[in-house]
């Protein structure tokens, strides 16, 4: 019997048992973003929006919205997909996958792919959470379409490097912790950069999440801090890093297969 | 052919050689056992059989195909049950041994899941969360995992550590079952006296080196010694005359005369006691010692491996 070119059914097997732990912790992986989008609105919707009705001439509720959707977006794709990978790890169940007739890309699609749908999914929900606060207008809902699922996609093969990588839970939540979280809140995902004094706007202008919030920003309002073709390269660039790692990963067996 | 053709595989961590150029065929069908001590090196040629663990250096064929280069086709034919049980704890048995075999890209097959959790009965507890298992429970999903895909060859890590004894005797009826189905079956184990009841052929691993590769029963016959021990009515001081040329000892405080038999010798062990007779000596009791794999493997390997499991 020969072999299939592609194992289809193992990378589905991988994503389905993926999912189904999503299933299983349904109440964290959903309530808890739409919960936090509520608070959001509560607290900077209405707080700084009584005292700031606009910016750039979007009211400040609707402004905010596609730096929230990307706040969760990057935080749900490192997570899932680090853990995805990490857990087996760390179990023991690991063997499975690398002694089961399956390549590099097929592992990385299940996992990866697993994880990006989780954080789309999430993104979407806290679109139609943020529906409830604050008027929405999507000026280019294919454009918008496009980064969620290429952010969903770069930072879940982030996350499943950190999933590879990290030894211990630790390691595990000190990327998010120390690197993520400090950039998605000086990523202009509450304000405007242009708002800042110029020496800060240089600054961030080295901020990755800068790029990705001006671009997902721009799908929403047809304006960014910074250009669309900037944005999307910058997604591309993240997502050709990862691949590369990962090709070196796989060819190592760096930290899966001493 | 042989089903599996290891020629010259080495594996380093870092500079510690945990592995010496192996070479080892394993013929289709047969059941072979590998035994050795704690860090011999067992797990690691096994894990790199089945695509765990990468090799430094050497090659692997499996039904005449590369591991490295074929290993679609090479792992379809393979199951492992490793030697420590990993399982993802909040799966439900039915779906962890489902699960397992779309992963090794087989088309749904119900019936032979159920046959599977049936036959190492399993499937009262189908709908049972690995957690909620015994240890025993759980070693039997890693076998029905193992064998989620119909492999051709079946590698078994110390499968009985830890199982009571029903339970072990369940496995070994199992693996025999597998192996009238033509399933070729490698196990590894601290239990001598389950290599000796179901190997076909054993290979003996020390620091890394296989020692000795050796069908059991002439490995038996070679270095198992078969000893006639007599008993004596009265102890002696010395060994009669009449055993003068003979490779006889006098063992406990002279109480005891020893024979090692060597093949073709039953004459041999007639005419002592002929001998006996005709110097005078009592004998009260005779019996047949045989040593065991156990015996061989611990003059082997030294005294420091022992069979502990
Ligand atoms: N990932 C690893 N990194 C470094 N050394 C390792 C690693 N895995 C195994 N070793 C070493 O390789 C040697 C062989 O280990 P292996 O697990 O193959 O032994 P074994 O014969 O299966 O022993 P046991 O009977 O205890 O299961 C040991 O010295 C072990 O410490
Ligand atoms: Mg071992």
């Amino acid at each position: 019997m020969s072999a299939p070119l592609f194992n289809l059914r193992g990378v589905a097997a991988i994503f389905s048992a993926e999912m189904a732990r999503t299933r299983r912790t349904l109440l964290q992986s959903v309530v808890t973003p739409v919960l936090t989008t509520a608070l959001y609105f509560v607290v900077f919707g209405s707080a700084i929006g009584s005292h700031m009705r606009e910016v750039g001439g979007v009211a400040y509720g609707a402004f905010i919205v596609p730096g929230l959707i990307m706040l969760s977006l990057l935080t749900q794709s490192i997570a899932n997909a680090s853990i995805g990978i990490y857990f087996p790890k760390f179990t023991g169940t690991v063997y499975e996958i690398l002694t089961a007739p399956l390549s590099a890309i097929e592992i990385v699609v299940g996992y990866v792919g697993a994880a990006a749908a989780k954080s789309i999914a999430i993104g979407l929900i806290i679109l139609a959470t943020a529906a409830f606060f604050t008027p929405l207008q999507i000026d280019y809902p294919a454009m918008m379409a496009l980064f969620l699922v290429l952010t969903a996609v770069a930072f879940s093969l982030f996350g499943f490097i950190i999933g590879i990588w990290a030894k211990t839970f630790e390691q595990l939540n000190f990327v998010p912790a120390l690197v993520i979280t400090p950039l998605t809140f000086l990523g202009g995902a509450f304000y405007s950069i242009d708002m800042l004094p110029p020496f800060w706007r240089t600054v961030s202008l080295f901020n990755p999440v800068v790029y990705l919030v001006s671009g997902f920003r721009w799908s929403f309002h047809g304006a960014g801090d910074v250009s669309l073709t900037a944005s999307l390269g910058f997604m591309t660039l993240v997502i050709a890093l990862c691949l590369g790692l990962l090709v070196w990963i796989f060819r190592t067996g760096y930290r899966l297969k001493p | 052919m042989p089903i599996i053709s290891i020629a010259g595989v080495a594996k380093s961590y870092g500079s510690f050689t945990a592995l010496h150029d192996i070479d080892l065929d394993i013929e289709r069908g047969e059941i072979f056992a590998l035994l050795g001590p704690n860090g011999a090196g067992k797990t690691t040629l096994i894990s790199i059989v089945c695509g765990a663990v990468s090799m430094t250096r050497g090659a692997v064929r499996v039904d005449g195909a590369d591991i490295l280069r074929d290993y679609r086709a090479t792992r379809r034919k393979i199951g492992l049950v490793p030697q420590e049980i990993a399982l993802d704890i909040f799966s439900t048995v039915w779906n962890t041994v489902s699960f397992s075999r779309s992963l090794f890209g087989k088309p749904k097959d119900n019936a032979h899941i159920e046959r599977l959790l049936r036959d190492l009965a399993l499937w009262e507890k189908r709908d049972n969360k690995i957690i909620e298992l015994s240890g025993g429970m759980k070693r039997r999903v890693m076998i029905a995992k193992a064998l989620a895909h119909e492999p051709d060859i079946l590698f078994l890590d110390e499968p009985t550590a830890g199982v009571d004894v029903e339970l072990r005797r369940d496995m070994w009826g199992l693996v025999r079952r597998l192996r009238e189905n033509g399933v070729t079956i490698i196990l590894t184990t601290h239990y001598i006296e389950e290599a000796e009841e179901m190997a076909d052929r054993v290979g003996f691993m020390k620091g890394g080196r296989l020692v000795l590769v050796e069908e059991k029963t002439a490995l038996m016959r070679k270095l198992g010694k078969r000893r006639l021990v007599l008993t004596l009515a009265e102890p002696l001081a010395a060994l009669p005359a009449e055993l003068d040329g003979w490779h006889v000892e006098l063992e406990s405080g002279g109480s005891q005369i020893s024979y090692a038999m060597s093949d073709g010798a039953e004459k041999g062990a007639a005419q002592i006691i002929q001998r006996l007779g005709e110097a005078g000596v009592h004998i009260k009791d005779m019996a047949m010692t045989e040593s065991s794999l156990e015996q061989i493997f611990v003059d082997l390997v030294g005294a420091a491996a022992g069979s502990q499991p």
